[in-house]
């Protein structure tokens, strides 16, 4: 049998083949048009997770996929499609950051938001895991001391909770203030599990302590700092005012910066 | 073409709110580009997607003017060609480092297409995929510069003058590359053909 090439042509022709449906999601996903989404255990329970090809763009406790993908539509105007589970990298990373490691890179898709919220929860993620800061600290740490409030909502709107570890900042007072993944409760319960513990910060900040110094270093720390924690029992010297502890020849520590808090308190 | 000034003028206007309606009117040619370059589902789901977010990150940095100049086509083909280039070249150098012996022609034969597992599949549908199937491996057999030219104009029907925009090549070049390809692949089946005859009756 020979073939003109009309018939080449037309056997050609029949090879364009249609995409797999999976394609054009993942473009969308890719360039961050869409977002998908998992679940994910962490220590206050099932979290969803939401991302896209920009990074990472809600973690939420949601009680039905409907009801996350209407909440994410709602927040960012993207559909939020369900993935069957976390990327293995990302998992990874997230395990990772909730176990303390600051270094590890996370990728944060945080479009729509304003400078001031993206500068609060970069500060946020300063934090140390095990250490909290009160919330006029952030707001001096980044040149704007007078919004304490402002800084309070912002950290009430971080998208992706845990990640930026909004859970590390409390009121000035030393209690342990507002948590938007599902309250205070649980803001209590992630701090217990990174090693505080709520309950005697609190009653130690209402006996009005609000720093922790050495008497061997003559260093005052907030008092959940790294440098405040290794001081012995013997040597612990509390103080209600940086003022105090100034006059008793005390100077504060470069790791905490205490003075930061103090200029909004 | 008509669909494609509309679409252009309306990615000129607001890129995230068309971008949909591009990869929706798109796909299906820059997935089966991919697919009849590199033979491999997978890899050409890969190249196709990876294509059109090249294409996004490009369309994102250019001015509107420069949007509505653009020949859709042609210019997703290059995309996708290149990445399907840079593929194939990719899976030459990791052949050739396992099995040193092999020429390099000789690694991209053995790239078939797999096979749907359809089991209450029509008759008529099986002979159908079979014969695509059969087209689609002797079109591997061709070398790529021509496998190229052919799968550009005949299975994603550019037209000459667009194929010479995609290749960046003068259309008498692009026109001679067709017909040659055209004629290994006749070459190849009629070939195949005497191979199936010896063996039937043998």
């Amino acid at each position: 049998m020979t073939l003109s090439d009309k018939d080449l042509e037309t056997a050609m022709a029949d090879l364009l083949t249609a995409a797999p449906p999976t394609l054009a999601e993942g473009v969308l996903v890719e360039v961050g048009m869409i977002d998908r989404y998992a679940r994910f255990e962490a220590p206050i329970g099932p979290l969803v997770v939401a991302w896209n090809g920009l990074g990472v763009s809600a973690v939420e406790s949601a009680p039905d996929d409907a009801t996350f993908e209407a909440q994410h539509l709602a927040r960012t105007g993207r559909r939020a499609v369900r993935a069957g589970e976390l990327p293995e990298d990302l998992g990874r990373a997230i395990a990772r950051r909730l176990g303390g490691d600051r270094q590890v890179r996370i990728d944060l898709d945080l479009r729509g938001h304003t400078d001031f919220e993206r500068d609060v929860w970069q500060k946020a993620l300063e934090i140390p895991r095990g250490e909290v800061r009160p919330y006029g600290w952030i707001a001096a740490e980044i040149g704007r001391p007078k919004a304490v409030r402002a800084v309070g909502t912002a950290l009430g709107h971080n998208p992706v909770p845990l990640i930026v570890p909004c859970h590390r900042v409390v009121r000035t007072d030393g209690s342990i203030g507002q948590y938007s993944l599902g309250g205070p409760a649980n803001k209590r319960t992630i701090l217990a599990a990174e090693g505080l513990d709520p309950d005697a910060m609190e009653s130690a900040a209402r006996s009005g302590m609000r720093y922790l110094g050495s008497d061997t270093t003559h260093i005052v720390c907030l008092p959940t700092c790294r440098h405040a924690r290794r001081i012995t029992a013997p040597h612990r010297v509390p103080f209600r005012s940086l003022e105090a502890a100034a006059g008793a020849g005390y100077r504060p520590c470069r790791a905490c910066r205490p003075a930061s808090g103090a200029i909004a308190a | 073409m008509d669909t494609d000034s509309t679409l252009i003028a309306a990615l000129a206007r607001d890129l995230d709110g068309s971008f949909e309606a591009l990869v929706l009117a798109h796909q299906d040619r820059l997935y089966s580009i991919a697919l009849r370059l590199l033979g491999d589902r997978r890899d050409a789901e890969e190249a196709a997607q990876d294509a059109f977010v090249r294409a996004h990150r490009a369309l994102a940095s250019y001015e509107s003017e420069r949007i509505r100049e653009l020949r859709l086509r042609p210019w997703l083909a290059t995309i996708v060609l290149n990445l399907c280039r840079s593929r194939l070249a990719r899976r030459a150098a990791r052949v050739a480092l396992a099995r040193p012996a092999l020429s390099l022609d000789a690694t991209e034969l053995g790239t078939h297409e797999p096979r749907a597992d359809d089991a209450a599949e029509p008759a008529a549908t099986a002979v159908r995929r079979d014969a695509r199937e059969s087209w689609a491996a002797l079109l591997m057999t061709l070398p790529p510069v021509y496998r190229t030219a052919v799968v550009l104009r005949h299975v994603d029907g550019l037209s000459y003058p667009e194929v010479a925009t995609a290749l960046d090549r003068p259309e008498g070049t692009v026109k001679a590359q067709v017909h040659r390809g055209l004629a290994l692949l006749r070459t190849a089946f009629e070939a195949a053909q005497r191979r199936e005859r010896e063996e039937m009756t043998a």
